[in-house]
């Protein structure tokens, strides 16, 4: 690979971890509070793509108005799942938490399905066309059979540049949120250690919605982020970017927020490298990213930044 | 009652089930007797789930990947040579398969063993891990084997799938599967073997510390389950008489339907994961009219689909929130359970 495919690969890898990034935020925070894999977040994120959509289509309005009412739906939509299907569960075994939480994935699965029909829709039309348009930095421009044509130059689309920076821009707020703020202060607190939170005054159950609402919210930039790069949006489209990002919360530790943000930029980097440097093996990109999930927990199952778990007997 | 006493009430169960299934098939219309064929199948999956899940406390969300290897396996070694060389138009399919066609049988026999060497395979790196991580990795190694089959165009066809498959599954080889697979996991779950694998779930470190070998004994209940599952998966595809790599069929939705069964039967229940697959399958096909044109009120509206796997979905997390025993908990059916519940009746 020369090195300018490299660094257009690279660009490409970076803005795709970015997307697990942002999803896998969301999971970590609820393992680190309750222990458990939220399936259903996977789905928030392909509800907010929806919502963005019919919102748009039914309203006319432009697009950020839709973002806006996106991410505040997604957002209730976290809270909601949490008050209706997991807070009566808290005290079940653990086992349990994870059965309902596959149930509700395909709850919200089918609904998709029920009221937005399964018909892949394009997103082409809902966003400004130039997001999807190429930057071009260095290279020449040539006459070749009577067209221009650019040759040479790192070409990527400007979709993964504006990733970047809303990631980037989504991070930085969610870490002033948890470090700078009470409610923030309550979740750290909670994962640490709930009786004796609740015990402080703290009402537990908001803040474990609150925390469900946040990840869910960041899910829902991704969502629409996502979905302006690869222009469909269909119901089972949360399946496969939800358990990447798990993947990647797993692989930067689970419960460490810094570790979900590193786990998720290198996932995306090696698996636009290795579709780079393998063409072949493009249909096994999928597979890839559980491959690299059972190498993990086998060899390190703390993930990179996660503290080892301890059972006592 | 005696030991004597529930070998003739078996037997006699036994032989008033031939009967059964032999009036409807020779009385009840092919509809009829296709979903009997089917509710023995789901029972095969939900039985072979239940002993993984149920008694021996890990949580697999694979199932649906030895269905899968299962299905391609003995389909492959159903199909005709000539057929194959008609469905495989991507590439040429290789070696031993092009030649070969053996009875469904061996084919379905085959196909068990292939999905157990599987379980094997994957169970042996995953059962170090506990809990949900087990349970992720597992669905991702049905993931792998799933894309595998979408890629591998010279063995599975590729995203073109199977087709044409002979119309092998009938009443008799789906129950018939189905009481093997009852006998051997009720026998396995009532030795030491079974006590072990539930002394397991549990509690985990007092098993071990009663010098029970935790990994030995899941993995031998993981390939079991898998064998069992590879066996339901070649019935499957012969009963759909097609195979598709897409998520929808032998997918993680798959994983989730027997998963529905076994949670509505009652989770680590024999018995009840027959009864969810009875269910199951008879509401799968009962709730068709939600997916049809109905007239409600004098409104007429027309099918929405998709409409029963929301029903179900909804059914499961409501199972899940308010009645997580499941129809029988963890309960089995049993001769002295059904006499006493008649002296009891025969009392008041």
């Amino acid at each position: 690979m020369d090195p300018k495919t490299l660094l257009q690969n690279f660009v490409n890898g970076l803005s795709l971890g970015s997307l697990y990034a942002l999803i896998a935020i969301g999971y970590t925070m609820v393992y680190g509070i309750l222990r458990l894999i939220n399936f259903a977040h996977g789905d928030i994120f392909m509800m907010a793509a929806y919502f963005t959509f019919f919102f748009v289509t039914l309203t006319q309005l432009p697009w950020y108005f839709a973002a806006i009412f996106a991410i505040a739906s997604a957002a209730v939509l976290g809270f909601g799942v949490d008050r209706i299907a997991y807070k009566p569960i808290r005290k079940a075994p653990r086992i349990s938490a994870l059965i309902t939480a596959i149930g509700v994935s395909f709850f919200l699965e089918s609904l998709a399905v029920v009221i937005f029909s399964g018909i892949p829709r394009s997103f082409r039309t809902i966003f400004p066309q130039f997001l999807n348009e190429m930057i071009i930095l260095g290279g020449h421009m040539e006459v070749k059979y009577g067209q221009e044509v650019i040759l040479g130059g790192i070409r990527f689309p400007i979709i993964s540049v504006v990733t970047l920076i809303v990631t980037a821009v989504a991070i930085v707020f969610l870490w002033w949120f948890i470090y700078k703020t009470k409610i923030g202060m309550a979740m750290r607190s909670v994962s640490v250690d709930i009786p004796t939170t609740s015990l402080m005054g703290v009402n537990v159950d908001r803040i474990i919605g609150m925390t469900f609402a946040l990840g869910s919210a960041l899910a829902g930039v991704g969502g629409i982020l996502w979905a302006v790069r690869y222009p469909q949006v269909w119901p089972y489209m949360g399946f496969i970017p939800g358990m990447k990002a798990f993947v990647a919360a797993v692989f930067g530790g689970i419960g460490s927020v810094p570790g979900a943000v590193m786990g998720g930029l290198i996932l995306g980097i090696t698996e636009v490298m290795m579709v780079g440097l393998f063409p072949g093996a493009a249909g096994y990109r999928d597979a890839f990213a559980f491959f690299i999930l059972i190498i993990i927990l086998s060899v390190k199952p703390s993930g990179l930044l996660g503290k080892p778990e301890l059972v006592k007997v | 009652m005696t030991v004597k006493k529930r070998i003739v009430f078996t037997a006699v169960a036994i032989i008033c089930l031939i009967i059964v299934l032999y009036l409807s098939q020779e009385f009840m219309s092919s509809y009829y007797s296709r979903i009997i064929t089917l509710i023995g199948i789901y029972g095969i999956m939900a039985v072979s789930l239940t002993l993984v899940n149920g008694i021996s406390g890990v949580f697999s969300l694979g199932h649906a990947g030895f269905i899968a290897v299962g299905a391609y396996t003995s389909a492959l070694l159903t199909l005709s040579p000539q057929q194959k060389e008609i469905t495989f138009l991507i590439e040429k399919l290789i070696w031993p398969f092009n030649s070969i066609q053996l009875p469904f049988f061996w084919a379905t026999l085959i196909g068990g063993v292939v999905a157990a060497i599987f379980a094997l395979a994957i169970g042996w790196p995953s059962l170090r891990l506990t809990g949900d991580y087990f349970a992720i990795a597992t669905l991702g190694f049905a993931e792998i084997i799933r894309i595998f089959a979408l890629n591998l165009n010279s063995l599975t066809n590729g995203a073109l799938g199977l087709k044409a498959l002979p119309d092998h599954s009938n009443i008799w080889a789906s129950w018939g599967w189905l009481l093997v697979t009852v006998a051997c996991v009720t026998s396995l779950s009532y030795s030491s073997f079974g006590r072990a694998l539930r002394a397991i779930r549990e509690d985990r470190v007092a098993a071990q510390a009663m010098g029970i070998n935790v990994f030995k004994h899941q993995l031998m209940a993981f390939v079991v389950g898998g064998f069992f599952a590879g066996i339901s998966g070649s019935l499957y595809a012969h009963w759909l008489s097609t195979i598709d790599p897409r998520t929808n069929t032998i997918g993680i939705m798959l994983t989730f339907n027997v998963l529905i069964m076994i949670v509505l039967g009652g989770l680590g229940s024999i018995t009840g994961a027959i009864i969810g697959g009875a269910l199951f399958a008879f509401l799968s096909e009962w709730l068709r009219f939600l997916e049809g044109p109905m007239n409600i009120l004098g409104f007429k509206i027309m099918g929405i689909t998709g409409l029963r796997m929301l029903v179900f979905s909804s059914l499961f997390v409501v199972i899940m929130i308010f009645w997580p025993r499941g129809i029988m908990g963890r309960r089995e059916f049993s001769w002295d359970g059904l006499a006493s519940l008649f002296k009891r009746r025969d009392r008041k």
